[in-house]
């Protein structure tokens, strides 16, 4: 229901405002910083900052992760309307149970490319 | 009543607005004070099983130390470092903060009261609603670690980024075969479902992984491998201070309420008081028992998070990836179709 | 009051996604994205479809966004603001912009979209459940075809230039 929907838009201007509040409120609160050239350097140990790389190389498995994320949500969504109608639907014969076997079946194959080809390994 | 209030009021969709209002100011109220006393709880049960005392000289037993620990953070030095993104480096820890205030929106703390449904939006995409906005909590976290031009943060932030992410799925899944018992992703129907017996009972392995996965998105030991202290100084927040700091470790405490509350709407009856037949105190005693069952509930669930975090030690980054991807994943799965099976059979005899 | 709403939702949304194509920095322009997709998740309530509306948030702006996201801090996000387009990938884009706007102009044109005032129909999660397990079943069958075929592709991309027995270099 549309109804529904305004206590969801007001809990997201409530939220918007809650958490700029916070910012605004506490700038007023704070302490005033005082500078000093140790506290503009990016924290790295007591070492010399000259020594932090700021930037690292990043491995493409974060990549790979994310992209079996997105394959993965997807079947999420496509499952959540399934699992609402099944009760429903299966009365009438053993189609919705077959069409979802046969869809995770397909992604079970690709799962299992992806564990043979070591991209869940973590590593 | 001023007429012209009474008029305005008398609005359908004022009076909805009115309602809502109520209800999200009640709500965000008692999530803050629940997330200050939470911080507290932590420090006196971690003091416990360690054999100490933990924070207790601020008031009796300590009762004043989160406001006294409000006021600290308030008061410190406002510093915004030279080498940082000012943009996203102030608004990240607003990004993380969001999310688990939107997501409260969906969860029923009571059944009616005086005649108020006590949940904010009852949606018809209920758990899908949340899922989607704590998605969004990903962005706080990888804004953070990247605007801070820092190393350990960086580290930190794509380290939990991946972690939530890969969390996600099995979580989303796990309740799959909940709502095939169900029929539906409204919360207050799946509370409802849950008169007789909870689901807990019906579908214990989607709890199982549900729960794990819960630890894993709100970064809780066994699973605080973004804020490892001993091998990235603090993750992400190590550039922050001030209430900027202090936003970041609200968020964390208001994931780890918000998740417990979900836990106990969809596995432990919400706010069905078991045994007992509330109906018969009367509406208003009936209602205010079911406020006070989902209360006792979730505060059990926070208890048993704390004490989960300092029994059990810290997973490695790649058996936290595996445990994820090749071992809840896959045990997901095969509960959803083994659900569908049983309840087809079931229905089909 | 939801004509207002419709109207205040269509001018936030084009405005996001005219700046998320000017910004030069990268995650400037991705996070304007994810705005834009969750003023378009608004644009799907207004037309009642509740569960078009979750997935849209759940799927574009919480899971593809973190891909970019991901993405943009693998590269190096500063070398990408000093980049310029040369002049054959100015005129790709506009060759592709310009299919794209006259495949969209052909279905206004088409005339269907407008059949259904919106609101008529509740976009619940059951009623697209049956559709999509009813009139739809065979376009959801194939689409787990292109999720297997986009998780082969993405683990031989990724793995093509190495052996399989490729180990790290010790240090």
């Amino acid at each position: 229901m549309i109804q529904d929907y305004i206590g969801i838009g007001l809990l997201l201007l409530t939220a918007i405002g809650f958490c700029g509040g916070v910012l605004l409120f506490s700038a007023l609160t704070a302490q005033k910083a005082h500078t000093n050239p140790a506290k503009d350097e990016a924290y790295e140990c007591g070492l010399p900052a000259a020594m932090a790389e700021p930037r690292i190389r990043f491995s493409v498995k974060f990549y790979l992760i994310a992209v079996l994320f997105i394959l993965f949500d997807i079947e999420t969504v496509f499952l959540y309307p399934w699992a609402v109608v099944f009760r429903d639907m299966i009365q009438g014969g053993w189609t919705i149970f077959v069409a979802m076997l046969s869809f995770l079946g397909i992604l079970a194959a690709a799962f299992v490319y992806a564990w043979r080809k070591g991209a869940l390994d973590g590593r | 009543m001023s007429p012209v209030f009474s008029n305005l009021l008398a609005q359908p969709g004022v009076a909805l607005a009115a309602e809502a209002a109520v209800k999200i100011a009640v709500v965000i109220v008692v999530l803050m004070g629940m997330v200050a006393y939470t911080v507290l709880a932590e420090r006196r049960i971690c003091a416990l099983i360690q054999d100490r005392l933990g924070p207790n000289r601020v008031g009796a037993f300590g009762l004043l130390q989160p406001i006294a620990d409000s006021f600290k953070l308030l008061l410190k030095e406002n510093v915004l470092p030279g080498h940082v993104n000012r943009f996203w480096y102030v608004l990240a820890p607003t990004i993380a903060m969001a999310p688990p205030l939107l997501t409260l929106a969906v969860i029923p703390f009571g059944n009616t009261l005086a005649g108020f449904n006590l949940v904010i939006a009852d949606l018809d995409v209920g758990v899908l609603w949340i899922f989607s906005i704590a998605s969004l909590g990903v962005y706080g976290i990888v804004l953070a670690g990247w605007a801070s031009n820092s190393k350990y943060p960086f580290l930190g932030g794509m380290r939990s980024a991946a972690q939530l992410i890969s969390y996600e799925v099995p979580m989303g899944l796990s309740v799959v075969s909940v709502f095939l018992l169900v029929g539906s992703l409204k919360l207050s129907n799946v509370v409802a479902y849950q008169a007789g017996t909870w689901l807990i009972f019906k579908a214990p392995l989607a709890f199982l992984i549900f729960l794990v996965s819960a630890f894993a998105e709100t970064n809780r030991l066994p699973f605080d491998l973004p804020e490892a202290e001993q091998e990235l100084v603090g993750g992400y927040n190590t550039e922050y201070g001030q209430m900027k700091f202090a936003l970041f470790f609200l968020a964390e405490y208001a994931n780890m309420i918000v998740a417990s509350a979900l836990i106990v709407t969809l596995f432990f009856g919400g706010w069905q008081v078991p045994f007992v037949r509330v109906e018969a105190f009367g509406p208003i005693l009936a209602g205010a028992l079911g406020v006070a069952a989902f209360f006792v509930k979730l505060l059990a669930f926070i208890v048993f998070f704390i004490w989960v975090r300092w029994t059990l030690p810290r997973f490695r980054y790649d058996q936290l990836m595996r445990l994820g991807w090749r071992v809840l994943l896959p045990l997901a799965l095969l509960n959803i179709v083994a659900t569908a099976l049983a309840l087809a059979l079931k229905l089909r005899a | 009051m939801e004509a207002a709403l419709f109207h205040l939702f269509s001018f936030l949304t084009l405005a996001g996604a005219l700046l998320v194509i000017t910004r030069r920095d990268p995650v400037n322009a991705a996070m304007l994205l994810v705005l834009t997709f969750f003023f378009m998740a608004g644009l799907f309530v207004l037309a009642h479809a509740w569960f078009l509306a979750a997935a849209q948030i759940l799927v574009y702006a919480g899971a593809i966004m973190v891909l970019f996201l991901f993405v943009i801090m693998l590269l190096d996000a500063k070398e990408e603001t000093r980049r310029c387009f040369g002049r054959v990938a100015g005129v790709g884009a506009l060759a592709v912009g310009g299919a794209l706007l006259a495949a969209l102009a052909g279905v206004i044109r088409d005339g269907r979209l407008w059949r259904v005032p919106a609101g008529d129909a509740e976009g619940t999660t059951a009623a697209v459940g049956r559709l999509l397990f009813n009139t739809y079943l065979l376009p959801f069958e194939v689409a787990s075809v292109l999720l297997l075929a986009a998780t082969v592709g993405v683990i031989v991309l990724i793995r093509a230039p190495r052996r399989p027995d490729d180990a790290p270099p010790s240090a």
